[in-house]
C-alpha cells in the first residue's frame, strides 16, 4: 500500500504552501476497529476544482466528513491554510447529497439560506440581502424564498443548498455526491452550475462522487480512491480546458482516455485486494 | 374551502344534536330525584354557568388551576426532555426510574401530595403538573433523540452556537412530538384538576361538583359534569387552533406526501 508517487505528486504540483487550500496529511479513520481510511495523502489548491472519486463503500463519506472537521480521524490531519482542524471552521462550506433531509423543513428557503448567516452574527436584513444575492446566484427566482423548501423540486432543493453554502462566504466548498439524487438532465444542469459558480467566485471545490464521468467532467484533478482500506490510487490531470460542455467535451478523445485511465485506476486496484 | 368548512361543521354537529334531544324527551317525564329531565338541568346549567359573575367565581379558580399547573408541565417536561435528549447517557440511566413514575396514576398521589404540599393551591398545582409531566417530557425526550443527524452536520458545518443549535434545530425539529405529548397532557391536567379540587375548599369546578352532589342539589351536579364536558372541549379546540398555527409546516408536508404516495 505504497501512495509515495502520489503524494509526491500533489505536493510538486502545489509547490508554494500559500496556495493550498486544503490538505490531507496521512489520514486515516478506523471505525469499530475496521480500518475504513488507509493513509491519505493530497493538497488542493486554491481556487481549484478537484474530484475525489472511488467505488461504492470506499470510505468517501467519511473521508469527506474528516475533511469538513465533522469527525476527528483517527489517524493524520486534515490542514486548512496550513491550520491542522479538530472542527468545522469559517471558510469551508457543505453541500449533502440528502437534499431533503439536509434542509430544515420547518423554515422558509430564505430562513434555510440565511442560517448560516445569522449563525455568525450578520443582521437579519444583511442576511436577507446575501440570502436573494446567493438565490439568484444558483438561478432560483425570488418568489421561491417564501416556500417551504419541499414545496420544491429536488433540483430546485439542490440548488437552495448550495445557496446556503453560498451566503456561508466560503473559499472551499465540499460536496458529498451531491448530484445523486436527482435526473439526469437535472444533474447536467447542476454540474455545470456549479463549474460555473466554481469559476466566477474562484472556489475551491472538492467533489465527492462515484461518476467517473461526472469527476472528469468537473475536475481539474481527480483523485482516484481504491482499495479496502481506502487509499490515493493515483491523482489524474485533466487538461481538458476551462470551457467544457455537456456532449462537446464528453464527445473529445482526451475526455475518454482520461476517463479509461480512472477507472483503471479504481479498477485494479479494487481486484488487488479482492 | 367555506364549503368544506361547513360541511365538516355539519358532520361534526349532527351527533351531538341527536343526543341532546334524544336525553331532553327520553328524560322530559322523569321523577327519579337522581336523573331530574335535561330542561331542569338546563335551568341550572343557565343559572350556575351562563351568569357572568356566576360562572367567573366557579370558573377561575379552575382556570388559574389548569394554567399554572399545565404550564408547569409543559415548561419543565421540554426543558428537562430536551436535557435528556440530549444527554443520551442520562436518558439511559434514567428510563427505568422514569418508566415507574410514569406508570402511577397522577390522580393516586393526591394522598402523598397533601402529606408533603398541604391542601391549598400549590399542592393542586404540583400535582397537575406531576401528571402531565410525562407524556410532554417522554414525546420531548424521543423528539430531540429522534432529530434528522444531517441537520446536525448542517448545524455543525456552519458552526451554530448552542443557543442557535437548540432554537433553529433542535426544539423546532422535536415540535411535532412535544405537540403530541402536550396534547395527551391537556387531558390529563383536566382530570387531575378536577380530582384535586375536591379536596380543600379552593372554589373551582371539582369543588362545586362535590359540594352540589353532597348537598343533594343533583340538577347543579348536572349542570357541573356538562360544563366540565364544554369547558375540556373548548380547551382542546384552543389547543388545535395553535397546534395548526404552529406545526403549520408539519400538517402540509404531511398532506404532500401522502398526496405523493
Amino acid at each position: 500500500m505504497t501512495i509515495t508517487g502520489s503524494k509526491g505528486k500533489a505536493r510538486d504540483e502545489g509547490a508554494v504552501p500559500s496556495s493550498v487550500a486544503l490538505e490531507a496529511s496521512g489520514l486515516g479513520h478506523a471505525y469499530k476497529g475496521r480500518e475504513v481510511l488507509g493513509s491519505i495523502d493530497f493538497a488542493v489548491r486554491r481556487g481549484e476544482f478537484v474530484c475525489i472519486v472511488g467505488p461504492s463503500g470506499v470510505g468517501q463519506t467519511t473521508l469527506l466528513r474528516c475533511l469538513a472537521g465533522l469527525q476527528r480521524s483517527t489517524r493524520g490531519q486534515v490542514l486548512v491554510k496550513g491550520t491542522a482542524i479538530t472542527e468545522p471552521v469559517r471558510g469551508v462550506a457543505v453541500v449533502f447529497q440528502d437534499y431533503s433531509r439536509s434542509l430544515m423543513p420547518w423554515a422558509s428557503v430564505r430562513d434555510n439560506v440565511t442560517l448560516p448567516l445569522r449563525a455568525n452574527g450578520t443582521p437579519k436584513v444583511e442576511a436577507n440581502r446575501i440570502a436573494a444575492e446567493s438565490l439568484a446566484q444558483v438561478g432560483l427566482d425570488e418568489h421561491v424564498s417564501d416556500l417551504y423548501p419541499w414545496q420544491l423540486s429536488g433540483g430546485m432543493q439542490q440548488r437552495v443548498a448550495i445557496a446556503r453554502a453560498l451566503a456561508y462566504g466560503p473559499e472551499v466548498m465540499l460536496m458529498d455526491e451531491p448530484f445523486a439524487s436527482v435526473d439526469a438532465q437535472t444533474r447536467a444542469d447542476l454540474e455545470d452550475l456549479v463549474r460555473r459558480l466554481q469559476r466566477d467566485l474562484e472556489l475551491t471545490v472538492i467533489l465527492v462522487t462515484h461518476d467517473i464521468d461526472e469527476a472528469v467532467y468537473l475536475s481539474d484533478r481527480v483523485i482516484a480512491l481504491a482499495g479496502k482500506p481506502a487509499h490515493v490510487s493515483d491523482i489524474v490531470d485533466v487538461p481538458l480546458g476551462a470551457d467544457r460542455d455537456q456532449i462537446g467535451t464528453k464527445g473529445t478523445p482526451e475526455f475518454a482516455e482520461i476517463r479509461a485511465a480512472v477507472h483503471g485506476l479504481i479498477r485494479r486496484k479494487d481486484d488487488a485486494v479482492s | 374551502m367555506n364549503k368544506r368548512l361547513l360541511r365538516d361543521l355539519g358532520l361534526e354537529i349532527w351527533l351531538p344534536i341527536v343526543l341532546v334531544v334524544v336525553w331532553w324527551f327520553a328524560s322530559a317525564s322523569s321523577t327519579s330525584f337522581y336523573f331530574p329531565p335535561l330542561s331542569k338541568i338546563m335551568e341550572s346549567f343557565a343559572a350556575d354557568w351562563l351568569d357572568p359573575t356566576q360562572a367567573f367565581d366557579n370558573l377561575l379558580p379552575s382556570l388559574a388551576l389548569l394554567g399554572m399547573g399545565y404550564g408547569l408541565a409543559l415548561v419543565s417536561g421540554v426543558v428537562i426532555g430536551t436535557l435528556f435528549g440530549l444527554v443520551t447517557p442520562l436518558e439511559e440511566a434514567a428510563r427505568p426510574v422514569l418508566e415507574f413514575l410514569r406508570a402511577i396514576p397522577g390522580v393516586a398521589l393526591l394522598p402523598v401530595f397533601i402529606v408533603l404540599f398541604g391542601i391549598d393551591q400549590p399542592m393542586k398545582v404540583l400535582l397537575i403538573a406531576f401528571g402531565s409531566f410525562w407524556p410532554v417530557f417522554l414525546n420531548t425526550v424521543d423528539g430531540v433523540r429522534g432529530i434528522e443527524p444531517l441537520l446536525l452536520d448542517v448545524a455543525g458545518v456552519f458552526r451554530l452556537g448552542r443557543a442557535r443549535r437548540l432554537f433553529s434545530i433542535i426544539l423546532p425539529g422535536a415540535s411535532p412530538q412535544i405537540f403530541a405529548g402536550a396534547r395527551t397532557a391537556l387531558a390529563i391536567s383536566l382530570i387531575i384538576m378536577v380530582v384535586a379540587e375536591t379536596v380543600g375548599g379552593s372554589g373551582g369546578v371539582g369543588y362545586f361538583l362535590l359540594d352540589a352532589q353532597r348537598n343533594f342539589r343533583v340538577q347543579s351536579m348536572w349542570g357541573a359534569i356538562i360544563a366540565l364536558g364544554i369547558l375540556g372541549y373548548l380547551l382542546n379546540i384552543a389547543f388545535r387552533i395553535i397546534e395548526r398555527l404552529v406545526l403549520r409546516w408539519h400538517r402540509l408536508q404531511q398532506a404532500r406526501l401522502e398526496s405523493n404516495s
